[in-house]
């Protein structure tokens, strides 16, 4: 028994290292190439070569000459990507709380509309508006990629609420109403509560689908006004223009990895009930 | 949204997402018809209130920006010279169909869609395994891991593939020498087949993660007496497999295979970091890109837009014809 004990917790070692090793080995990949310094670029290994390791490339886009378009980026992308999560969640909280509770004809049309938004193909969107934007003057600014970030967070945060709003046991609201509470009360006390967490969620992975964008970033803007970061990534040039900016760019793809890395290691749990919910069993 | 309301004194129809507590608050009331009908009525209004601005709203960033493509599809329009914008009817689509690269373009999406998807399947539903059977402890550690791939942005991803590929900057030359055909000269990039490859490669890491979640929660719902019984009757572990846990998942398998599909029918990003379309690796969204947003022909770009939807609609039609994939019954808590 203890030797077949054994036995199983070797294989999960391997197993888990494999898979941390499938999942992580990219983000090495790319944080090792951040620390090379240029001259060592094309050295031909995994890691900068022993003693020229530097921060160097961490300095230019933070500190140094591409620092005004990093961190334009930067501002950018957080900036829109949490106005777009923001205005899609609380949207909808209010669409999910009508699916859940209410009854009302259309309810059906509603939640497969959001799956019709959920997959089309948004280059389809970015030609018209494009043309659009330029007309309207909406073109290059940070309300001209919220208001079509919205077709990529509204759809997948209806569903993942609908979902998660159908488990809420609303009798609570009721009994504490008998228990003498008023209607604000038993709403704040007894819903809240328990609405919060799926709401949290649901702007975690609405942030990270804005967060992800591209596709709109690089079509609809063309300055530092409102380029986002992945779109500005694509632009990145060197410190001169003989030097490839790779090293620029890793450093800068660190950084941005960060706050995914930090969300997922503390809401793993969550985040993970709520892709599921919405996707699989509602 | 008021107008939108139907005729009050419609029956209440018995829709199925109809929520439990929703039918025992309403039922005392049914002797008493008119406060009835008042009670429906207010309900239906307050249902379309809070439902309604988020339907419009996703009704004006899709429906007419499509409607609008489908418009402009109809001219020779050119942005760099507006004045000769010129109505040509379904010129811009004859133009498109009858040329090749449109072909070849929806060839290679297609070839990428295909292979994505049936590697991230046979991958995901490895790793979806490995979570469901994992201990409590491990299991915390694996999904942190592999969501950080699901939550990493599509660019950073290519970046990094890029990188290790590059002929300049890459390591996978070196490391991989002693396999044939690979030396320090062997540029990933400059062919179509090894270009794909490594754009695959990161389109399959970045979004394997989210289909194993899938499969994850598809297998948690496989009855465990169902496992547990052909257990007893001596079935062999692939004999579960193909025979109870597979047959017991097919919805969520489905669902997880058509929603993957048309991510993967739209890729972009990792193309577009990758080689720009060089070397016969431009895929269909990346041709509207350039006709539109890199040389302004509205017309031609609108008409490709619409044909890329057009496809999104067919496979999604032909999925649920086919597949009898019940997407609508993937919610409303019947699973």
């Amino acid at each position: 028994m203890t030797n077949s004990g054994t036995k199983n917790k070797v294989l999960w070692a391997i197993v888990t290292v494999l898979v941390l090793v499938y999942a992580l080995f990219p983000v090495m990949s790319i944080l090792a190439t951040s620390f090379k310094a240029p001259s060592d670029l094309t050295s031909g290994t995994f890691l900068p070569s022993s003693g020229t390791a530097t921060t160097s490339n961490y300095e230019q886009i933070l500190v140094g000459d591409a620092q005004g378009l990093f961190l334009s980026a930067l501002r950018n992308s957080i900036g829109i990507s949490l106005i777009a999560t923001f205005i899609a969640v609380v949207l909808a909280t209010l669409c999910a709380y009508a699916i859940a509770r209410l009854d009302f004809p259309g309810k059906g049309l509603v939640l497969t509309t959001a799956l019709a938004v959920s997959i089309f193909p948004v280059i389809s969107i970015v030609t018209p508006l494009f043309n659009l934007w330029r007309t309207i003057g909406l073109y290059d600014t940070w309300l001209g990629l919220i208001i079509p970030y919205l077709s990529l967070t509204l759809p997948i945060s209806i569903w993942t609420l609908a979902a998660f709003f159908r488990q809420i046991p609303w009798e609570l609201e009721q009994a504490a109403q008998v228990d003498g509470a008023t209607t604000w009360q038993a709403f704040r006390k007894a819903i809240v509560p328990l609405a919060a967490p799926g709401v949290f969620t649901t702007a975690i992975i609405a942030f990270f689908i804005a967060w992800n964008d591209f596709v709109y970033g690089i079509s609809l803007t063309s300055t530092e006004t409102a380029r986002p970061v992945p779109a500005a990534l694509a632009f990145f040039t060197g410190a001169s223009q003989f030097e490839a900016p790779t090293g620029a760019i890793s450093a800068a793809a660190i950084i941005v990895t960060i706050p995914v890395v930090l969300l997922v290691l503390l809401f793993q749990r969550q985040i993970v009930s709520g892709l599921t919910s919405g996707a699989v069993k509602g | 949204m008021t107008s939108a309301i139907p005729a009050p004194q419609a029956e209440p129809t018995s829709s199925p997402e109809t929520t439990p507590s929703v039918k025992t608050r309403s039922t005392p009331e049914k002797k008493a018809r008119p406060q009835y009908s008042d009670r429906v009525r207010a309900e239906r209004r307050l249902g379309w209130l809070l439902a309604g601005p988020a339907f419009i709203v996703m009704l004006l960033v899709t429906l007419y920006p499509i409607l609008q493509a489908a418009f402009e599809s109809l001219f020779q329009f050119r942005l760099t010279t507006p004045d000769e914008r010129e109505f040509v009817g379904l010129g811009n689509y004859a133009v498109i169909l009858t040329d090749p690269v449109w072909w070849r373009d929806l060839g290679t999406t297609l070839i990428i869609t295909v292979i994505t998807v049936a590697v991230e399947l046979v991958l995901g539903f490895a790793l979806a395994l490995v979570m469901d059977k994992a201990l409590r402890s491990i299991k915390g550690v694996l999904r942190t891991a592999i969501l950080v791939p699901y939550g990493i942005i599509t660019v950073v991803s290519a970046f990094a593939w890029f990188y290790a590929f590059d002929i300049n900057s890459g390591y996978v030359n070196s490391w991989f020498d002693w396999l044939p055909g690979i030396d320090e000269n062997t540029n990933w990039f400059a062919q179509t087949g090894t270009a794909l490859f490594v754009i695959m490669a990161s389109e399959i890491w970045k979004t394997t993660p989210f289909i194993s979640l899938l499969l994850l929660a598809g297998l948690a719902q496989v009855p465990g007496e169902l496992t547990e019984a052909a257990k007893v009757d001596g079935a062999t572990w692939w004999e579960q497999m193909s025979r109870v846990i597979i047959p017991n998942m097919k919805a969520a398998i489905m669902v997880a295979v058509l929603f993957r599909a048309l991510d993967a029918f739209r890729i972009f990003d990792n193309v577009f970091i990758m080689t720009n379309g060089a070397y016969g690796t431009e895929v269909l969204s990346l041709l509207a890109y350039r006709q539109s947003i890199s040389r302004l022909e509205i017309g031609l770009g609108s008409a490709v837009s619409v044909l890329l939807f057009l496809c999104v609609l067919i496979i999604s039609f032909v999925a649920i014809r086919l597949f009898k994939v019940d997407l609508a019954g993937t919610q409303g808590g019947k699973s």
